[in-house]
């Protein structure tokens, strides 16, 4: 799947999209983002506090206890700050 | 009732008064627009800010903005809106957003506007980042614009 990352969380990863197949045991969007966490410093510290990220599925809003499977392109980004 | 919604993200300026008269022109259905426009302030808290950068979702704020542009209708008996929100780098003075609401009478027009506006401001892919004299830095949500989207979620 496609995964994109928006404002601080893409400058703190460091890139703003990648392809990522995480295990099988990775099922929900929190899961995901304790996979995404383990993969280097970059992430953990984009994701050092989890309950400030929004996700986005296909680009529809979701919870965190939102299953994964079958996402085309999920995406992380900050509280949003327009109008 | 027909209704005309127009919705653009854009880097460029636009002209609220072009962007009324493009709604209405050739209507006479419409009694009332109301129109909220969003703009650069040159300081936050006493901090003198040098510029905006917007950043956004590409897709997904186009999709999120038509939705509820789509609640809207539904809720309002409105004949038009347009909402144009801007990306890229804004300095003060400048144009931001500007969302148009069209109905036969104003108060679904000011209703219909102040909604599209508390979820704009919380919960489409937007994202501002403030350049200041002490340098960038992104801006925090605030609670208070959660309260004013939350407001219109129907139990």
């Amino acid at each position: 799947m496609k995964v994109k990352y928006f404002a601080w969380v893409r400058e703190r990863i460091g890139i703003a999209e990648e392809t990522v197949e995480p295990p099988a045991s990775v099922r929900t969007v929190d899961d995901l983002i304790g996979w995404l966490s383990s993969r280097g410093e970059t992430y953990a510290y984009a994701f050092e506090t989890p309950k400030v990220i929004r996700v986005a599925i296909d680009h529809a809003h979701v919870k965190p206890d939102a299953m994964i499977s079958g996402a085309r392109e999920i995406a992380f980004f900050p509280p949003m700050t327009g109008g | 009732m027909t209704a005309a919604v127009t919705i653009r993200i854009q880097e460029a300026d636009f002209d609220i008064g072009h962007e009324i008269a493009a709604l209405t022109k050739g209507r006479t259905d419409i009694g009332a627009v109301v129109t909220f426009s969003g703009i650069c302030r040159g300081s936050e808290s006493g901090e003198a800010i040098a510029a905006l950068t917007l950043e956004h979702y590409p897709g997904m704020a186009e999709a999120e903005i038509q939705r509820h542009a789509d609640e809207a209708m539904t809720r309002w008996p409105l004949t038009g809106l347009t909402v144009v929100h801007r990306v890229g780098r804004i300095t003060p003075g400048e144009n931001i957003v500007v969302v148009l609401a069209a109905s036969q009478h104003r108060q679904a027009a000011f209703q219909a506007a102040e909604f599209l506006m508390d979820y704009l401001k919380a919960n489409a892919p937007f994202w501002k980042r403030e350049e200041s004299p002490k340098g960038a830095s992104w801006i925090e949500a605030r609670g208070h614009d959660e309260t004013a989207a939350a407001r219109w979620t129907k139990s």
